[in-house]
């Protein structure tokens, strides 16, 4: 099997002997940086949040440029600042085959990314070589990148994924300097030749599709022309939970909470002071403040790269 | 029953009472068909959750109207491949110490004495009713349990992992330490939450519990 298909003559047995004496030693884990895969779909009513990366196009795209199953595990870096080196028993040796280091790729936000202070830049497989280091700058564009490696990252499964659930203190904890994340070096295919991918950069402002949620009566009539009408902000009170907005108040017209009812990710919830948080991946499976509408799924990702102080639009979602 | 929306992919149903919530996610769970990725119970909903690429909100709803109008010709069930079957029903058996710092309260609240208070509560027959709050923690209710209990004035700021407390009808065992504010009867030693397990969490909507005098 070796050199199906790449230029640099990848040899599959070869990455996964590499990932077995491998490791990511973390030296900057930057705001937040999370192991993160698909997350736990499908167990809410065991009270177990969807989690997973917040970008989950992000995270795949960095998978398929690897040639690893579209769920495997990488890093979600929040906001940059992320430095860790690699450490294999091939250290030393000279890079250009899969057995001198490991193939990686950065995707989501936009910004520097360099390798020995090399900039390999992002959405591309480059290869790690063992004992240098690699750095994701400060995002210029987006909030959250997602390192990709090949095989992915081996952190333990609870309940069906390697993702870290923030709010339930699920999966790894947040990394920290020193840290050392094993490899799992299981893929499905070489590196594919074509080892890029399209992309570009988001607009200043982003346009979210909403269906209609379960208790927009009760909200004045003049709530629904409200929200979709008035230009929201993005704020700094935002997590792998939720993100609150800033605009116009959605006046209630009914005060106090509801019983507790199930939760999706993307429910727009409006507490009683009227701002709206939208529910993220560890977002609670229940919640008792009225949901006014539900961010479509093709909008996830999109919301997960809003920068604080951005302009987000809703607009009717259509079928 | 009344049928809301809840974005592309889930159905809101809303009922008057608790026992309605049981009822419908019984009648939900043994018709459910491919496509339902979730059903959700909580104290007067049940979210039904699908994968659209299966089941289309418009068949979710054929489906949701026939379980509620208990039609015994809801579609039988196969399981997909990449969705995971509904777990049957269990029952656990679940010992205490009844050592708890508001036995004299409950006591209080309920005009029993301590002795009958732990009878009483060994004796019912309990249904998880839905789960929540945090992860393996379940909302349980029982028929032989005709109490509303208060909860604490002030929430203690660290309730221990298996601490087993009451607050309004509901009694729950907390899976692990967390603040709370449920008026504790005892302890037990049960895991509630195992993140090593296939399931980590003991407990799941429609499942009974039997409380033992742990000796």
């Amino acid at each position: 099997m070796t050199g199906v298909g790449h230029p640099f003559g990848v040899d599959n047995h070869a990455d996964a002997r590499a990932a077995a004496r491998a490791w990511i030693s973390v030296t900057q884990p930057g705001l937040l940086a999370t192991v993160q895969d698909l997350g736990r779909p499908g167990r809410a009513s065991q009270g177990i949040a969807r989690s997973g990366a917040l970008d989950r196009g992000a995270l795949r795209i960095a998978n398929r440029l690897l040639g690893n199953a579209e769920g495997a595990a990488g890093v979600e870096i929040t906001m940059g600042g992320f430095s860790a080196v690699l450490v294999g028993a091939g250290s030393g040796d000279s890079p250009g085959r899969g057995a001198g280091g490991m193939w990686v790729a950065v995707t989501g936000a936009q910004g520097d990314v360099t390798i020995d202070g090399r900039a390999v830049g992002t959405n591309r497989a480059v290869l790690w070589p063992f004992g240098a280091r690699l750095d994701v700058g400060m995002a210029a564009h987006g909030v959250r990148f997602y390192l990709g490696v090949r095989g992915g990252i081996d952190a333990p499964v609870i309940a069906g994924s390697r993702a870290t659930d923030v709010m339930a203190g699920l999966g790894l904890a947040p990394l920290t300097t020193g840290d050392a994340l094993p490899l799992e070096g299981a893929c499905i295919a070489p590196v594919p030749a074509n080892d890029l991918a399209p992309w570009g950069v988001a607009h200043d402002r982003i346009d979210i599709e909403l269906w209609p949620g379960p208790r927009a009566d009760w909200f004045a009539p003049t709530a629904l022309e409200t929200l979709f009408g008035a230009l929201w902000l993005a704020t700094s009170e935002s997590n792998r939970v939720g993100m609150r907005l800033a605009g116009p108040e959605l006046a209630r017209t009914r005060a106090g909470e509801l019983p507790s009812e199930g939760m999706v990710v993307g429910a727009v919830q409006v507490p009683p002071s009227g701002a709206p948080t939208v529910l993220l991946a560890d977002g609670p499976v229940t919640g008792g403040y009225p949901v006014i509408a539900v961010v479509a799924e093709a909008s996830l990702d999109r919301l997960a790269q809003a920068r604080p102080g951005q302009r987000i639009a809703f607009r009717h979602a259509s079928p | 029953m009344r049928l809301l929306p809840m974005g592309e992919r889930a159905i809101l149903m809303e009922v008057q009472r608790l026992a309605q919530v049981l009822a419908l996610r019984e009648r939900l769970e043994v018709s459910r068909p491919p496509g339902v990725t979730d059903v959700v119970p909580a104290a007067r909903t049940v979210l039904v959750q699908i994968d659209p690429a299966v089941l289309s909100l418009a068949q979710a709803r054929a489906w949701i109207e026939g379980a509620d109008a208990g039609a015994a010709g809801a579609a039988p069930r196969h399981a997909a491949a990449h969705e995971r079957p509904a777990r049957a029903a269990r029952t656990h058996h679940i010992d205490v110490s009844y050592d708890g710092p508001d036995l004299d309260a409950l006591a209080e609240a309920t005009g029993l004495t301590r002795a009958a208070l732990i009878d009483r509560h060994a004796a019912a027959r309990w249904i998880v009713a839905f789960t929540g709050f945090a992860p393996g923690f379940g909302y349980l209710v029982s028929d032989d349990w005709p109490f509303d209990i208060a909860r604490r004035v002030s929430p203690r700021t660290a309730v221990p992992a298996g601490a087993v407390g009451f607050a309004a009808e509901f009694c729950g065992v907390y899976p692990r330490e967390t603040p709370g504010g449920w008026q504790l009867v005892g302890t037990t030693t049960a895991t509630l939450f195992d993140p090593q397990a296939a399931e980590p969490a003991l407990l799941a909507p429609g499942d009974t519990v039997r409380f033992r005098v742990a000796t």
